[in-house]
């Protein structure tokens, strides 16, 4: 019978299926940072146990890291004490940690890909809903809760319903100016912020196949804002290529052997999913969102929805976010005043996201009212955009590149955007509050990002390259 | 704090809004804690108090308004999207609710519900905006969540509808059981499944 990539992975998890109920499902790779881990550690010690597979687990801190000044003690006690606990529980409990300073740490969808970690095939969680991320590589990756994190720890296992499986098909060529965050941002404007709550997602198309690996990423980190339990992509010759000689791949024999498996994995020809949906790349332009989920976007040339365009049903969810947000029905979102450009998170802060805005900054300085912000995603690529003076190219534009963190994409470090100040962020979340009490957020691309950095106003990137 | 679930009567908290994420039932900031205890406190706390200051609370947010208590959260489409954090289902725990309906939850939200034995009742978008009537006309209503014969009844109206619930984890809420026991008794055929592979 035809299978799916995602069946195949699935099948070959399953420990146990229970009559009436879930499945025992085993777990190759779990990734945990400081905020969510300190409570299942806590769980273990109170059972009396140790940590089941601990070379299967791999830690960084992240969310609650600075991005200036690294070296000093983190300011914030709470903060302080949370990495430091992480520290701690993986000493006690045998467990790697890339703690600060370290040269592999970064934010853990990062590093995960970067050394070599994430591999096709696999099953991963993470206490992080963006553990999607690792799904471009063609295996199943998903976000979980601290009890979860505590019971993979114990157990290397989860209790796991198999989800319905949705394909999206995006078949054609990006038009310029249009790059992997406008697609996703696109599809879950298409089809809201919960129209893939239940399914696991796979992207498909040739639009889909001719994206890198950082790219890729991208889309699939994105997959839980239209509430999918996680996205995939089928492993390929770039997926391959990319991972060849990272610190943690398979070597020599192994990775002949592990490369021919791979092969195996793509969804098979006449396999059935539950949905599908199909997009054409050339209707894609710059997106950007209005409100206050991530369904909630446009075209960077569109307005906000005008009242008579809303279901009478989702009118008050409807004008309660345009309220927080300062914006008026029916109004045109170019030109808009920006006050910070966040240009980081796991969405995008990969060296290509990087080299992309560098690209385009090159020779240009950034508006005089705008405060900009380059947070890379890992000391690693910190590391490799000074190496290619990329940090000289945002020096003089007046962008700031920090060091590695969650930074700004959510509110729990020192990188706050200020109440009522509007930020154009490559991060992933538009809430409310989300990167600092009342601060409202417009997310987009790295390059829609870059051009309003310039200008200083929300702003077509098609007319400046 | 129950750590099981029958049946549930009990008054409700309407909450009427969509797509509620996790940021809004607990502030990042309010993540550093190491221990699951006391995030009651900080349930929807940036949409309960003006300026983070517990002195100033919003007079037009629910949980402010003492016509309205009980054990049940009612909220409207999508509760629960984003983040994965459990704290989000810790704060509504600790802030005494232990049913949650809503016409659609978030995935992550609803495992976390339930490993924390929050009962998530999923009902059609009709019967919600019945129930929503129903409070909106008489907020001493109560809510008939009946787990073992899996139906919502409003005491009022006598509207009923039934809703889903896998009988696994319908037998773990009932009984208490926790997921890590079932795995960590699992333990011997985990082990043989590695050594397979």
């Amino acid at each position: 019978m035809a299978k799916t990539l995602f069946d195949k992975i699935w099948e070959k998890h399953v420990v146990k299926n229970i009559e009436g109920g879930p499945s025992v499902f085993y777990i190759d790779k779990h990734f945990i940072h400081e905020v969510t881990s300190p409570q299942a550690f806590k769980g273990l010690e109170k059972r009396g146990m140790q940590v089941f597979r601990p070379k299967q687990i791999v830690a960084t801190p992240d969310h609650n890291v600075p991005t200036l000044n690294q070296h000093l003690p983190i300011k914030e006690e709470l903060s302080r004490i949370q990495v430091q606990t992480l520290k701690e529980n993986c000493e006690k409990f045998g467990i790697e940690m890339y703690g600060l300073g370290h040269p592999f740490q970064g934010i853990v969808h990062v590093i995960g890909p970067e050394l070599g970690v994430t591999q096709p095939g696999m099953t991963m969680v993470c206490g992080d809903s963006h553990t999607s991320t690792h799904g471009a590589f063609g295996s199943i990756a998903f976000g979980i809760g601290t009890s979860e994190v505590e019971m993979v720890m114990a157990t290397q296992c989860l209790m796991q319903s198999k989800p319905k499986l949705m394909r999206i098909n995006v078949e054609g060529t990006l038009n310029a100016g249009v790059v992997s965050k406008d697609i996703i941002l696109y599809i879950i404007a298409l089809i809201s912020a919960s129209g893939a709550t239940g399914y696991f997602v796979e992207f498909a198309g040739s639009a889909i196949r001719s994206l890198s690996m950082e790219a890729r990423m991208t889309i699939c980190n994105m997959s839980i804002e239209m509430g999918a339990r996680g996205g995939m992509i089928a492993p390929d010759e770039v997926t391959f290529e990319y991972m060849k000689g990272r610190l943690f791949a398979p070597k020599g024999e192994e990775w002949e052997k592990a490369v021919a498996y791979w092969r195996t994995l793509p969804t098979d020809a006449g396999a059935s999913f539950d949905k599908e949906i199909d997009i054409k790349a050339e209707d894609i332009e710059p997106m950007i969102t209005y409100g206050t989920n991530p369904g909630m976007g446009i075209g960077v040339t569109g307005h906000v929805p005008a009242l008579n365009e809303i279901d009478e049903q989702e009118k008050p969810s409807f004008e309660k976010s345009l309220h927080y947000m300062g914006f008026e029905p029916g109004a045109e979102i170019k030109g808009k005043k920006v006050d910070y450009v966040f240009i980081g998170s796991c969405t995008n802060s990969r060296i290509e996201d990087l080299r992309m805005v560098a690209s385009f900054v090159k020779g240009k300085k950034k508006a005089d009212d705008v405060e900009v912000w380059i947070v890379p995603g890992s000391k690693q690529v910190e590391k490799q955009a000074i190496e290619e003076g990329i940090d000289k190219i945002f020096e003089e534009a007046g962008f700031q590149l920090r060091q590695p963190g969650c930074s700004a994409c959510l509110g729990m470090n020192e990188d706050k955007i200020p109440a009522g100040k509007y930020c154009i962020s490559t991060s992933n979340r538009n809430f409310e509050g989300r990167q600092g009490a009342g601060a409202r957020t417009l997310l987009a691309s790295p390059l829609t990002a870059a051009a309003a950095a310039v200008t200083g106003v929300v702003t077509d990137v098609r007319e400046l390259i | 704090m129950s750590k099981s679930i029958n049946i549930v009567t009990s008054t409700a908290v309407p909450l009427n809004i969509e797509n509620i994420d996790t940021d809004q039932i607990i502030p990042a900031r309010f993540l550093k804690a190491t221990s699951r205890d006391g995030f009651g406190k900080n349930l929807f706390r940036d949409w309960r108090y003006e300026n983070d200051d517990e002195a100033q609370p919003k007079a037009d947010f629910v949980l402010n308004n003492p016509t309205y208590s009980g054990q049940i959260l009612v909220a409207a489409k999508n509760f629960g999207c984003g983040s994965s954090r459990e704290h989000a289902a810790w704060s509504i725990k600790d802030a005494g609710f232990d049913v949650v309906i809503s016409s659609f939850f978030a995935d992550i939200f609803k495992n976390n519900a339930l490993n924390n034995f929050i009962l998530p009742v999923t009902v059609s978008d009709a019967f919600l905006a019945q129930i929503f009537k129903a409070i909106e006309a008489d907020a001493k209503t109560t809510l008939e969540v009946n787990l073992p014969e899996q139906f919502v009844k409003i005491s009022t109206t006598g509207e009923q509808e039934s809703f889903d619930i896998n009988s696994y984890k319908k037998t773990c809420l009932i009984n208490g059981f926790d997921d890590i026991d079932y795995l960590i008794n699992m333990k011997a055929e985990i082990e043989a499944y590695e050594a397979a592979r």
